[in-house]
């Protein structure tokens, strides 16, 4: 008993209206054209690199959110999993500092 | 008494909710254990990938020699014009449309419906197939007409052709194995096993997944086809 319990929790715990689905298909849809579209006008330099940063983090976001139900869990499972992918940025940030000294020295040894 | 340790402080919110799961004598996460282990297998993937695209923003960085535009090498001559990333572009948007679909087979998985379950299921592991096969014949026109290698290309950076097979590889990989997960498990749907067991959470289990390879696309179509 206990366990059916358990189950129809569960089962009818993530239900949400067709719609909101999709209404974030459709603005998934929309966003991918605006992101192939950076690269169809030839955009340049950092108009190009924040619109394709912004883009694909709203994708994610929504990806994240709603079709993987983020929005609705409890706090303790948000920090749980969005959390630690923050340290990525110290990691990001050292590569960057890295490949920036990498390609100096490859300049000043290699290339005359 | 199972489902009075899962629902406790469920009406605490916020920080003192999250404080209250916790620390309270209970289960932490009030979620079944198969979807907890799912978010957590993703958390790891999502560390592999990131050191994928870490590596290769590393390489890029620090090549002198120019880097080859993905714009041109990924381009697809319709008639006599040639289109910029035109299948990459369609692989992006069959790639979301597969993540629609299997939204919906998760939402018709709890009103319990299977046939509209299996149906799109099997749909979403379709459109995956059909991503597969795409990138097999990207791969083919990199590898025979361009002549990229992991270890060399001619269009350009050497790390070029390192970064690509590695990155688009591990994630071919990953939507090759969600379409074999997804037709076992729509196939289970379909012969009533979770009508028996009284819950369709494995649906929104390998919901999670596909999803998850939807999201590592979406980074690296912005990071490695975009950038």
């Amino acid at each position: 008993m206990d366990h059916t319990a358990t189950a129809t929790t569960h089962a009818e715990g993530q239900q949400h209206p067709v719609a909101i689905y999709m209404y974030v298909w459709a603005l998934l849809f929309i966003v991918s054209t605006f992101s192939y579209l950076v690269d169809y006008f030839h955009l340049h330099g950092a108009l190009r690199w924040t619109l394709i940063l912004l883009f694909m983090v709203v994708k994610a976001g929504l990806i994240v959110a709603i079709f993987m139900h983020m929005r609705w869990e409890r706090l303790a499972l948000k920090l749980a999993i969005l959390v630690p992918p923050l340290c990525l940025l110290i990691l990001i940030g050292l590569m960057a500092i890295e490949g920036d000294y990498t390609f100096a020295t490859r300049l000043a040894a290699f290339v005359h | 008494m199972a489902a009075d340790a899962l629902t406790t402080n469920a009406t605490l919110d916020g920080l003192h909710g999250a404080a209250a799961d916790l620390a309270a004598d209970k289960q932490a996460f009030p979620v079944p254990w198969g979807k907890l282990m799912m978010w957590i297998f993703l958390l790891s993937d999502t560390f592999i990938f990131s050191c994928f695209l870490t590596s290769y923003m590393n390489v890029r960085i620090s090549t002198t020699v120019k880097w080859p535009n993905p714009s041109e090498v990924f381009g697809l001559n319709v008639g006599n014009t040639s289109v910029p990333l035109l299948l990459i572009a369609i692989m992006t948007m069959v790639l979301i449309t597969s993540s629609g679909t299997m939204a919906m087979a998760v939402n018709y998985g709890y009103r319990r419906n299977r046939a509209y379950t299996t149906a799109l299921m099997l749909v979403t592991a379709g459109f995956g197939a059909t991503f597969v096969g795409m990138q097999a014949f990207e791969w083919s026109k990199l590898i025979l007409q361009e002549g990229v290698r992991p270890w060399g290309s001619p269009l350009g950076a050497e790390q070029f052709g390192a970064s690509f097979f590695m990155i688009t590889g591990f994630h071919g990989l990953h939507v090759s194995a969600g379409v074999i997960y997804l037709t076992v498990i729509a196939l289970r749907v379909w012969n009533g096993f979770y009508d028996r067991k009284g819950s369709y959470e494995t649906v929104e289990i390998a919901g999670l997944y596909w999803h998850f390879v939807d999201l590592v696309w979406v980074f690296i179509f912005a990071l490695f086809y975009l950038w």
